[in-house]
């Protein structure tokens, strides 16, 4: 399959609900193609809101360009063939298998893909699934899935359009060390094979270390820090956002993160 | 675990029983289309002038054999009747399983969420006032009526179903709401309504398949033939829809458009529905349920199968309120009530969560 080329570059966008404004004129130096990116930041920073934002499912204001393409004026079914977003719910009370679920993302709208592909689409709902990790489940409803499980044939619902840009809320926030682990993996190697670009937002800072080549600390809807892992999450930053004091070294894989205590508001 | 040739096999196994599911929903659908095929067969077979199964399908296909009150029996008041159940049937139960998805809600149909009881007050209306408009014929006049009713009512409930306020248990309220008001105020009607009048609006509250016209049944037909296609075409829509709102406007589906686009067609199914036979309760939420349990959620299958067994259901209705009461003709509303509403309590009691 092609490797994608384009760039992502955010300047000046706002957005938010009817009566406020989350995110206000943030600007992000563009972000390579093959590029996995966390967002971290405390609660109610505007990680989630910045992430439908990108995805179109929140008006905005600014520029939002990937390559020589502005999404932000874009109508949704054309954006979908770029962007996908997987939200932080999982699906309920759904009759619905793992597999029909996986095949439902990919026949939603019109994906750009040629002949043979269009003609394997089971076979390629079927890959996704066993890249996740859930082959043995293929077969199962949704509603008889753990909520693990369920996050994982999310995300299968989200590769198998093979986005441009994934967005992904909280990825990993349902699954046991062993998912976690495995998805990361998973995540970080698809935007290596194709130069897909990732967005996540993830609450575990050691695991967006480890598995990030860029981390943005959003505070108030605004940039607070933005960089390498090891320059973006620093003691410093970590007081001024999280208030908490905090001990951070550079370790054996990754970053060495001790929190130590709660500091005033 | 991750032994290549057991996942190859694995992986091979659950391919083919995807496809064996899809084999087996196409059979299952054909199958309902046959056994409603059987129940209309059925249908025009009873009624209170005992005519042997020979005799009728000698009144359709070669009605010189018999005497002209036999063949008017059977090609004007068997024929259109049975006729109706069916394409009653399947719209009501279209309806319902698109209200069903669109609202996200279990409990939704046209009947237990006051659509139908909004469009018999349209339709009251256009017989009491005598409504009448340039270059429309009567025939469409009433269920012009209904239909104007019917979306008002299901635009509010759109909105209600959106406002995350309400929640599912808050839109089923807010239905139970719409059906006192519209019954109420089809009540009021009555009280000024001439004789006449009267006696056509009191045939409302039972829901009866009796004044089936070969007139009424071209109109129906017509709003069947014309939302059919378009509701197909949405399945694939309306299956990701299922997965979440957000996912599936992140697969590129434009919701509101969607939504009102599914409103205006469950508000015509049901408006002319409703102003040809009355409300007839519970097949709308009876019908999509049968099929949802039998095939799942894919509505490429879910919604030509909720069309076929609410046809079924109705059909087997009809049937059933023809020899319930031997020498009688039961308004058919009462039997699909009699079905229906432990239907409906086994939904409310199964699972607190899944309401």
């Amino acid at each position: 399959m092609e490797r994608y080329g384009e760039s992502l570059s955010i300047a000046g966008l706002s957005t938010g609900y009817r009566d406020r404004r989350i995110v206000q004129g943030l600007t992000l130096p563009a972000v390579a193609p093959g590029t996995v990116l966390s967002l971290i930041g405390p609660n109610a920073a505007g990680k989630t809101t910045l992430l439908r934002a990108l995805a179109g499912l929140l008006a905005a204001e600014g520029s939002v360009r990937l390559g020589d393409r502005d999404l932000v004026g874009m109508a949704l079914e054309s954006r979908a063939r770029l962007v996908t977003y997987m939200p932080q719910s999982l699906p309920q009370r759904v009759a619905l298998t793992v597999l029909e679920a996986v095949i439902g993302a990919e026949r939603a709208s019109a994906v750009d893909r040629d002949e043979a592909d269009r003609l394997a689409i089971v076979e390629r709902a079927m890959d996704v699934i066993e890249r996740v990790g859930i082959g043995h489940l293929a077969m199962t409803g949704l509603d008889h899935l753990s909520g693990g499980q369920r996050q994982l044939a999310s995300l299968a619902q989200a590769l198998v359009r093979t986005p441009r840009v994934l967005l992904l809320d909280e990825p990993i926030s349902a699954l046991d060390l062993h998912y976690q682990l495995k998805v990361m993996k998973l995540v970080h190697a698809l935007s290596r094979e194709r130069g897909m670009i990732v967005i996540m937002v993830l609450h575990d800072l050691a695991i967006a270390a480890r598995w990030s080549d860029r981390v943005v600390v959003l505070s108030n809807g605004a940039v607070a820090a933005d960089g390498p892992p090891a320059e973006a999450i620093s003691a410093e930053v970590l007081a001024q956002v999280y208030k908490v004091a905090a001990r951070v070294a550079p370790g054996p894989s990754g970053l060495q993160i001790d929190i130590e205590d709660t500091l005033p508001l | 675990m991750n032994d290549p040739a057991t996942t190859g096999a694995a992986r091979a196994a659950a391919i083919a029983a995807y496809r064996q599911a899809v084999r087996r929903r196409v059979l299952i659908v054909a199958g309902m289309g046959v056994l409603c095929l059987f129940a209309f067969a059925l249908d025009i077979s009873t009624g209170p002038s005992a005519l042997p199964l020979a005799d009728v399908w000698a009144g359709l296909f070669s009605p010189d054999t018999l005497s002209a009150p036999q063949v008017t029996i059977i090609r004007d008041v068997r024929l259109p009747y049975a006729l109706m159940a069916i394409l009653v049937g399947a719209a009501l139960s279209l309806a319902g399983a698109e209200m069903q998805t669109i609202l996200n809600n279990p409990l939704a149909s046209p009947f237990t969420l006051g659509v139908s009881s909004a469009a018999s007050f349209g339709a009251a209306l256009a017989i009491v006032l005598g409504l009448s408009l340039p270059f429309i014929s009567a025939d469409w006049m009433v269920p012009l009526n209904a239909f104007v009713a019917a979306f008002a009512s299901v635009l509010l409930l759109e909105a209600l179903a959106r406002s995350r306020a309400a929640g599912v248990e808050g839109v089923v309220l807010f239905g139970i709401a719409l059906v006192f008001t519209f019954n109420a105020l089809v009540a009021l009607l009555q009280f000024v309504a001439s004789q006449e009048a009267l006696a056509q609006l009191v045939f409302w509250g039972m829901g009866s398949l009796g004044r089936a016209t070969w007139s009424n049944l071209s109109v129906l037909a017509v709003v069947l033939a014309v939302t059919v296609p378009f509701s197909l075409r949405s399945a694939h829509a309306m299956t990701a829809l299922r997965l979440g709102e957000d996912r599936a406007r992140s697969f590129g589906i434009d919701i509101a458009r969607l939504r009102i686009l599914s409103l205006l067609r469950i508000s015509a199914l049901a408006a002319t529905a409703v102003a040809f036979v009355g409300t007839i309760g519970f097949i709308g939420l009876v019908g999509p349920h049968i099929a949802r349990l039998m095939l799942g959620e894919d509505h490429r299958f879910l919604l030509p199968a909720s069309m076929l067994t609410g046809a079924l259901v109705m059909s087997l209705a009809s049937v059933a309120s023809k020899i319930m009461v031997p020498g009688a003709l039961l308004p058919v509303g009462i039997v699909t009530s009699m079905i229906g509403v432990p239907v409906f309590l086994f939904l409310i009691m199964r699972k607190p969560e899944r309401v």
